[in-house]
C-alpha cells in the first residue's frame, strides 16, 4: 500500500498511478450519518508554514494558480502587497502582510503569513455542510470539498472558524486549497511546499513536521524570539496546516490568525442528523437547483437563507415520509 | 559571483547591502536561510526599505540610498580602528605592503590629478614606486607610512560613526551594531558573505561601491573561503554569459578587449595587455593573453587570420572613445547620428534612463528592429496609449519591423548563472505561429548580408565575406555546432611542449581547455574562458551528477563553471601561507607538499608552492589591491561621492556634484535637478511578483502584482496629504509619472546632515503592454548619467517630486 | 426520488462526465473512475518530461517542463505544466513567484507569432513574411553601412567603426545564440553594440 508522502521534495511522475485517496479513505462525510469506517488508517500528514522563514514572495499562490488551474483576476492596486485583496475561488491562498511595531523594543517587524485552509482536525465546514459528500476529510487530515456534490449553500464558510472558503460567483460551488489532494494521492506534495523557495512552507507527516516546528522554534529562541511556537489550535483538534510563529502568545498580529479558534456555536447547534437525512433524501440536484436559486446570489448566509433552508429541510423531511 | 549560489550555506554572516536578495533572487536565498538554520548564520540588511530581505534578517540598519561607500569606509575603519583584521590573510594576500609614490593624496573630496576641464583625473601620481629590479618596492612590517595599509588607515580616517550617521543617515547605534556584527569575521575561522546587486551598480560611484565591500572583505580574509566572497547576484538569466563573451562595445570574448585607435599595430595591442609580473615568481595569468587572441581571431576568420597578416588584426574596429555603450549610443540616437537599431530581447523604452529622451531617440532613427518572444513598449514606441504613451505617431517616421522569436522552452543551449555555471537545457515545446529562433534571424540577415557583399561588394567587406560560417546547416547553425566552436580545437596536430614526439591533440580534435591553446594559429577558440566547456569528453555543459562530497557545495560533476570547472574564485587563499586551510572544518584545496588538491579545482597552478606565489594570479602583484593605481577613473580608494541628484551637499566639497569624473552629456546636465524642487530622494528597484518588464505579459504574476505603484513613509504622506491606495503624481526634471501610494512603516525618513530625507520607492515593471494594469517605468524620471568606469546609469538614486492627483487617462492625450 | 442514489448515477447528475473521461483515459474502469474522481485526476499522467532552465534572474533553477507530445519524436509538444526539477543542486525543486508561473509565460495572449511591419508615420503593424522582413533589414543594414562605414581614421590607421547602426543583444539568449550575435555584429565592425550588463 501506498501510504502518505513524507515530503514535497519530489518530481511528479508522469506514468499512470493509481490514486490513494478515494471513498474508502474517508473518515467524515457532510451530511452523512452512517460512514463506513475506513478500511486502512493513512498516515496523517501536514503541511507547515514557517512565518519566520517566509519572505513573502507569493511563490506559493503562484504554484497553487498553476497547478489548480485556477484564473485569479488582475484587481487594482490599493495600497497594500496582499494581491489579491482576499482569498477568492480562484485563489486558494493568500500572503497576508502586516507591518507590526513590536512593543517591546520598537521595532519593525513585517509579519507575513500565507492564508488558506487549515485542514482541521474537527473541521467546522464540513460539520455545517449540508449537502451529502460535498465536503470529505480523509483519514490522512486531508479536508476535501467535492464540488459535483455542492450546492453553493455558504455554511462552510459560516462553519469555518478561519474564514476560508469562497463561492464561486460562476459555478456557485465553495472553493478552497485541496491541500493538493491530488498531487497527495499519487504520493507528492502540496504544489505550494514544492515551490517554496526558501522551504518556509514543508511537508510531511503530521509527527515529522511538529519535530521540524520544535527545531526551528529551538532556532528562533536562540535569536531573542522567547515566545515562539507552533500553531496547531485545539479548539479545532488540531490542524493538518500549521504555523510556526515567532510571537505564538499572540497568533492575532499575524493579520488577525485566530488566537483560539473554535467552531461556531450555531453550527453546532443547527445541524442535527434529521437534516443529513433530509438532504439526501430529496437528491443532491433537486437540492442543488432549489438552493441555487436560494443561496446563488449571495455568497454569505443571512438570517434569513438560514430560516428559508430550516423549511426546505422541513420539507423535505416532509417528502421524505411520502416516499 | 566568485563563489556559488549554493556555497552560501557555509557561511556564518550574511551582508544584505545594495540588493535585495528574497525579492530579485528567492531560490538563490534558499542558502540564506540554509545558513540560518543549520550553521546558526546571521544575516544583515542595509538598505533604505525595510524589504521582503529585512523581514527575515537578524538586524536591519537604514541608509540613504547612494551613501554605501560612506558606510562601508566607516566599518573598515572600526574594524581597523578595533584590531579586527586577520593580519596574516591581509598582510600576505593584499597589497597592503607596497610603497605609493610621494605624488598621491587625496584632498577635499578629490584625489590628485584632478582637472575640472576634462572632468578626468592625470593619474600618474596613483602608482607603486618600482625599485631597479622593476618590481614595487614593499614594507612588510607595514611602518611605512607611504605603504598602501598607512595610506588607506589615512584614508580611512574621517569615516567616523558619527560621520556615518551624517552622510547615510543610520544612526550611529545601528551602525555601530553592523559593524561590530561584521567585525567578528575577521578570525580565520569565521566568515561573511557580501550579496550585493544593482543598488549598488546603478550609481554613477558604482564600482567604488562594490571596490569598498571587496577590500572590506579582504581585510576580513574572506575571498577564496567557503560562504565568504563578492556575490554579485546578476539580474538575468544570461547576462553572465553575454558579459563573459564579449557582447559589449569595449569588449571582445573572455575579457580581451577591444583594440582603441592607439593600438596602431597588433604590436602594439599586445605591449599594453601582456602584463608582466609586478612582484618576484608571480604568474600574472595575462602574460597569456597572445595565446587567447590568436585562437579567437581564428575562431572568427579561419584561414584568413594568419601570421602574416597579424592575425586579421585590422578586421577589428577600433575605438576612438572608451565605448560605445548604451547611453552614448542613445545620446547619438538623440543628436540624430543613428540610423538604425537593432533591439534584440531588450526593452529600452522602459530600461534606459530619461525615457522622454530615448523615446525622442527613436523617433530619429530611420528603421528599428525588434526580436522578441513577447510584445514590447520598444517595438510599440510610436503608439500613443494616452498618458501611457503621449506621442504623436503620425509624426513618427521610424520604420518598425518586430520579429517573434521563441523563447527559453523552445530552444537548446546553456545559460551562465551568477556563479558562472554553463547549464544546458533542451527544447521542450513548439514555437507559437512562425515564431523562429534567435541563431536562426542572425544567420539568415548575416547570409543576406554577406550574398549581397559578395554580389555588389562596398565598404570593406572582408570581415564579413571571411567571416568563418562552417556550419551544415549555414541557415540555422546548431547549438552544438557553435558551443564547440565556443570550446575550441586544435587546426594542426598539437605536440606537447615538453615532449615534441607526444600527440597532444590531432588537428581537428576539441581542445581539452585553454592550457591547449597556442598563439601561433595552431589552434581555435572562441571565448578562451569557456574553453573546456564542450571538449572530446563531450558536452560538459549538460553534465547533471549532483554529487557533493562531504557536502561542501561545491558539485563538480554538475554542468560546467567557467574557468576550468573552478566553483570558487581566488580559492588558494582559503589557505595560510603554508598552504592548510585557515578552517579546517571549510576546506576547499590544500597543499599536500607537492601538489594542490581538494574538493574544487585549484585556483593557482597545482605544483605552485604556497610561500612562492600568490593567489590572486590574475593579478601583476599577485595579490589583491586594496590600493588599485590607476584602474579606476574615480580613484584608488574608494570616496564618498553623493548622487548627482542628491538631496544633501557632499560633506567634504559642498561644490562637488555626484561622481567628479563620470560622463555628463550637455542636454543632460541641464536636465539635472536640484533639491529645492525636488526634495525627495527617489530610488528605483524589483518587486518579487514580477521580472522586469516580460512578467506583466503572464496572467497570474499580474494577478499578484496589478498595478504601478510608489512607496512613501507615513510621515511623508501625511506631509503632502496624501492617501493609501491614492493616486500620486511623481516627477523629476525629466518627466512625470502617475501611480497608486502605497504608504508603509517601511520606509522612514532619515536624518542626514541635520536635514530630514524623505525616500520615495519606485518598482519597475509597469509599461502599456501585457496582462497588467497599464503603467509607468521609473526610468521615465531617472537621470541620463552613468558610472564613471563602466555607464552603468544612476537608477537608484535620484530628486523627485510628489503630489496627490487624479487617475491617468488612457485614451488619445 | 430514492434515497439510495446508486455512486454512479449521482456523479452524472452532478455532471462530472469530463472527470471519469480523463480517468478513463488513464486505464481506469469506469467503476473506479466513479470512486477515484473523489480526488482530481493527475495531470501530469503520460505527459513528456524535459529539463531546461528558468530564463529570468541568474539563479537559473533547474525545470522540468511537462507537454503533452514529444519533439524528440518529431511530434508537436504542447506545454501544460511546469515545475521546479527536485534534481538540481541550486533549487532542489523549489521557483519563485515568477518560475512557478512560466507555462503563462510561455503561453501569454501577448507573444508574438508572425513577423510585423510598421510603415513610417503609420498607427498600426502589418503583417510581413520572413523573407520580406530579413531581406529588408538586409538591404537597409548594408545600404546605410555602405554609406557611412568609416574605414580608416585621419592617420591612415584603419579603424572600421560602423557607428550609425547599433544593436542591444539580448540577455537571456544562450551563450550559443550570443556567439553567433557576437561574430554577426563584430564582423560588421558595429561598434555600437552592447547589452543589458551595464543597465
Amino acid at each position: 500500500m501506498m501510504d502518505s508522502p513524507r515530503t514535497a521534495v519530489s518530481n511528479p511522475p508522469v506514468q499512470p498511478m493509481e490514486t490513494n485517496l478515494t471513498p474508502r479513505d474517508l473518515v467524515r462525510r457532510s451530511a452523512t450519518a452512517e460512514l463506513p469506517p475506513p478500511e486502512r488508517q493513512l498516515t496523517p500528514v501536514a503541511k507547515l508554514i514557517d512565518v519566520s522563514k517566509c519572505i513573502g514572495c507569493k511563490a506559493c499562490q503562484s504554484a497553487c494558480v498553476e497547478w489548480n488551474d485556477t484564473h485569479p483576476e488582475i484587481e487594482e492596486n490599493v495600497g497594500v502587497y496582499d494581491n489579491p485583496h482576499d482569498l477568492t475561488e480562484n485563489m486558494f491562498t493568500l500572503m497576508r502582510f502586516t507591518e507590526w511595531i513590536n512593543p517591546e523594543n520598537d521595532n519593525l517587524e513585517w509579519l507575513i503569513r500565507k492564508d488558506g485552509c487549515m485542514h482541521c482536525a474537527d473541521p467546522g465546514c464540513l460539520k455545517a455542510c449540508p449537502a451529502p459528500g460535498a465536503i470529505v476529510q480523509y483519514s490522512n487530515g486531508i479536508v476535501d470539498f467535492i464540488h459535483e456534490n455542492c450546492i453553493g449553500c455558504g455554511y462552510c464558510v459560516k462553519g469555518c472558524p478561519f474564514n476560508i472558503p469562497r463561492i464561486s460567483k460562476v459555478d456557485h460551488r465553495a472553493y478552497k486549497c485541496t491541500l493538493c489532494s491530488d498531487r497527495v494521492a499519487v504520493g507528492q506534495g502540496p504544489a505550494c511546499a514544492k515551490a517554496c523557495p526558501t522551504q518556509a512552507i514543508v511537508f510531511g507527516t503530521k509527527e515529522d513536521m511538529k519535530s521540524h516546528a520544535e527545531e526551528r522554534i529551538t532556532d528562533l529562541k536562540s535569536r531573542g524570539y522567547e515566545n515562539a511556537g507552533l500553531y496547531d489550535p485545539p479548539g479545532v483538534g488540531g490542524t493538518h496546516v500549521m504555523y510556526v510563529l515567532h510571537h505564538a502568545d499572540k497568533p492575532h498580529i499575524y493579520a488577525n490568525l485566530p488566537d483560539d479558534p473554535k467552531i461556531s456555536g450555531i453550527v453546532q447547534a443547527w445541524k442535527g442528523v434529521t437534516k443529513y437525512v433530509g438532504l439526501a433524501a430529496m437528491g443532491v440536484a433537486a437540492a442543488g437547483a432549489v438552493l441555487h436559486g436560494i443561496f446563488g446570489k449571495a455568497n454569505k448566509v443571512q438570517p434569513e437563507d438560514e430560516e428559508n433552508a430550516e423549511k426546505l429541510v422541513d420539507a423535505a423531511e416532509g417528502r421524505k415520509e411520502d416516499a | 559571483m566568485t563563489n556559488a549560489w549554493t556555497d552560501i550555506k557555509n557561511t556564518d554572516l550574511v551582508v544584505v547591502m545594495g540588493g535585495n536578495a528574497a525579492e530579485a533572487h528567492p531560490c538563490g536565498f534558499k542558502w540564506v536561510t540554509e545558513a540560518k538554520a543549520h550553521r546558526g548564520a546571521k544575516l544583515i540588511v542595509v538598505d533604505p526599505r525595510y524589504t521582503r530581505t529585512a523581514s527575515v534578517s537578524d538586524y536591519y540598519a537604514p541608509i540613504r540610498q547612494g551613501t554605501d561607500i560612506a558606510f562601508l569606509n566607516g566599518v573598515m575603519k572600526y574594524c581597523i580602528d578595533n584590531g579586527k583584521v586577520q593580519w596574516e590573510y591581509m598582510k600576505a594576500f593584499t597589497n597592503a605592503s607596497y610603497i605609493v609614490k610621494d605624488g598621491f593624496a587625496y584632498k577635499d573630496g578629490l584625489f590628485t590629478g584632478y582637472d575640472p576641464e576634462k572632468r578626468d583625473y592625470d593619474k600618474s601620481s596613483w602608482d607603486y614606486v618600482l625599485g631597479e629590479d622593476g618590481f614595487v618596492t614593499t614594507d612588510p612590517t607595514l611602518a611605512h607610512p607611504r605603504c598602501v595599509w598607512n595610506l588607506l588607515k589615512d584614508h580611512l580616517a574621517p569615516y567616523t560613526p558619527e560621520m556615518v550617521e551624517r552622510i547615510c543617515g543610520t544612526p550611529k547605534e545601528k551602525f555601530l551594531k553592523v559593524a561590530e556584527m561584521i567585525s567578528e569575521c575577521s578570525t580565520p575561522t569565521k566568515t561573511m558573505t557580501s550579496m550585493y546587486a544593482l543598488g549598488w551598480t546603478q550609481h554613477s560611484s558604482g564600482s567604488q561601491n562594490i571596490r569598498a565591500m571587496a577590500m572590506l572583505q579582504l581585510i576580513l580574509g574572506n575571498i577564496g573561503v567557503r560562504g565568504g566572497g563578492m556575490n554579485a547576484l546578476r539580474g538575468h538569466s544570461n547576462i553572465q554569459g553575454l558579459t563573459d563573451l564579449g557582447l559589449m562595445s569595449h569588449l571582445l570574448t573572455g575579457y580581451l578587449t577591444m583594440p582603441s585607435e592607439k593600438d596602431e599595430t597588433f604590436e602594439t595591442y599586445m605591449s599594453t595587455r601582456l602584463f608582466k609580473p609586478l612582484r618576484p615568481g608571480q604568474t600574472s595569468y595575462w602574460q597569456n593573453y597572445k595565446k587567447f587572441m590568436v585562437s579567437f581571431q581564428k575562431a572568427m576568420w579561419g584561414d584568413f587570420a594568419r601570421a602574416d597578416n597579424d592575425w586579421a588584426f585590422n578586421y577589428l574596429s577600433k575605438l576612438d572613445v572608451p565605448s560605445y555603450d548604451v547611453l552614448r549610443m542613445f545620446e547619438l540616437m538623440y543628436d540624430g547620428k543613428v540610423n538604425g537599431y537593432i533591439c534584440q530581447g531588450f526593452n529600452p523604452i522602459l530600461a534606459f534612463p530619461n525615457r522622454d529622451k530615448n523615446t525622442k531617440a527613436l523617433s530619429n532613427l530611420k528603421w528599428l528592429v525588434t526580436m522578441d518572444p513577447l510584445e514590447t513598449e520598444t517595438a510599440r514606441f510610436w503608439e500613443n496609449h494616452g498618458d501611457f504613451n503621449p506621442v504623436d505617431t503620425a509624426a513618427i517616421q521610424t520604420e518598425v519591423f518586430q520579429l517573434p522569436t521563441t523563447c527559453f522552452a523552445e530552444e537548446e543551449g546553456s545559460l551562465t548563472n551568477s556563479g558562472r555555471w554553463l547549464q544546458w537545457h533542451w527544447a521542450g515545446g513548439t514555437p507559437p505561429g512562425e515564431a523562429k529562433h534567435d541563431t536562426w534571424i542572425i544567420a539568415q540577415i548575416f547570409l543576406r548580408l554577406r550574398d549581397l557583399y559578395r554580389k555588389e561588394g562596398g565598404a570593406f567587406p572582408d570581415p564579413v565575406v571571411n567571416l568563418s560560417w562552417d556550419y551544415a546547416d549555414p541557415n540555422e547553425p546548431t547549438p552544438e555546432e557553435l558551443a564547440k566552436e565556443i570550446n575550441g580545437r586544435a587546426l594542426t596536430d598539437l605536440m606537447d611542449p615538453a615532449d615534441p614526439t607526444k600527440m597532444l591533440v590531432p588537428a581537428g580534435k576539441q581542445v581539452l581547455n585553454f592550457s591547449q591553446l597556442r598563439d601561433d594559429g595552431s589552434t581555435m577558440s572562441g571565448c578562451w574562458i569557456y574553453s573546456g566547456c564542450f571538449n572530446e569528453q563531450g558536452n560538459n555543459m549538460a553534465r547533471r551528477d549532483n554529487h557533493d562530497p562531504d557536502e561542501t557545495g561545491a558539485y563538480l560533476g554538475w554542468t560546467f563553471a567557467w574557468p576550468l570547472n573552478r566553483r570558487t574564485l581566488y580559492n588558494r587563499a582559503s589557505c595560510d601561507l603554508q598552504g592548510k586551510a585557515w578552517d579546517p572544518t571549510r576546506k576547499i584545496i590544500e597543499w599536500d607538499g607537492t601538489k594542490w588538491s581538494g574538493y574544487d579545482v585549484p585556483d593557482i597552478a597545482p605544483n605552485a608552492k604556497p610561500e612562492d606565489v600568490g593567489p590572486f594570479i590574475m593579478n601583476q602583484e599577485g595579490t589583491a589591491r586594496l590600493f588599485t593605481r590607476g584602474l579606476m577613473r574615480d580613484g584608488p580608494f574608494p570616496a564618498h561621492m553623493e548622487p548627482f541628484e542628491s538631496p544633501v551637499a557632499n560633506v567634504f566639497n559642498p561644490k562637488m556634484r555626484g561622481n567628479p569624473v563620470a560622463r555628463v552629456f550637455q542636454t543632460d546636465a541641464a536636465q539635472l535637478g536640484q533639491s529645492d524642487e525636488f526634495p525627495y530622494a527617489a530610488t528605483s528597484y524589483r518587486l518579487t511578483e514580477h521580472f522586469h518588464f516580460w512578467t506583466k505579459h503572464n496572467r497570474v504574476n499580474a494577478a499578484l502584482q496589478p498595478e504601478f505603484f510608489v512607496e512613501i513613509s507615513e510621515e511623508l504622506a501625511s506631509e503632502k496629504g496624501i492617501e493609501k491606495g491614492g493616486w500620486v503624481r511623481v516627477w523629476s526634471k525629466r518627466g512625470s509619472v502617475k501611480a497608486k501610494a502605497l504608504v508603509t512603516k517601511r520606509i522612514r525618513p532619515l536624518i542626514c546632515d541635520g536635514k530630514t530625507v524623505h525616500v520615495v520607492g519606485i518598482p519597475l515593471h509597469w509599461g502599456f503592454t501585457g496582462a497588467a494594469k497599464k503603467g509607468f517605468g521609473p526610468n521615465s524620471l531617472v537621470p541620463f548619467v552613468g558610472d564613471a568606469n563602466i555607464e552603468t546609469p544612476e537608477s537608484k538614486a535620484f530628486l523627485v517630486n510628489i503630489e496627490p492627483t487624479t487617475p491617468p487617462q488612457e485614451g488619445i492625450a | 426520488m430514492n434515497v439510495d442514489l446508486s455512486r454512479r448515477s449521482f456523479l452524472k447528475l452532478a455532471g462530472a462526465g469530463v472527470a471519469a473521461t480523463s480517468l478513463g483515459a488513464m486505464g481506469f474502469g469506469e467503476a473506479e473512475a466513479a470512486e477515484a474522481a473523489h480526488v482530481r485526476p493527475f495531470k501530469l499522467t503520460t505527459t513528456t518530461e524535459t529539463r531546461n532552465t528558468c530564463p529570468y534572474c541568474s539563479v537559473a533553477c533547474g525545470i522540468i517542463i511537462y507537454s503533452k507530445g514529444d519533439l524528440r519524436k518529431g511530434e508537436t509538444a504542447d506545454i501544460v505544466h511546469i515545475e521546479g526539477d527536485v534534481d538540481h543542486p541550486t533549487n532542489r525543486g523549489t521557483l519563485c513567484p515568477k518560475g512557478a508561473a512560466l507555462k503563462d509565460f510561455v503561453k501569454s495572449p501577448t507573444r508574438l507569432q508572425y513577423p510585423m511591419h510598421r510603415k513610417p508615420g503609420a498607427d498600426k503593424f502589418e503583417r510581413i513574411s520572413w523573407d520580406e522582413a530579413l531581406d529588408g533589414i538586409a538591404r537597409r543594414m548594408k545600404d546605410d553601412r555602405d554609406a557611412n562605414f568609416v574605414a580608416a581614421n585621419a592617420k591612415g590607421i584603419a579603424v572600421n567603426r560602423w557607428s550609425t547602426v547599433g544593436m542591444l543583444a539580448a540577455s537571456a539568449t544562450t551563450n550559443e545564440t550570443a556567439w553567433a550575435t557576437f561574430k554577426f555584429a563584430k564582423s560588421l565592425g558595429m561598434v555600437g553594440f552592447d547589452n543589458q550588463a551595464r543597465v
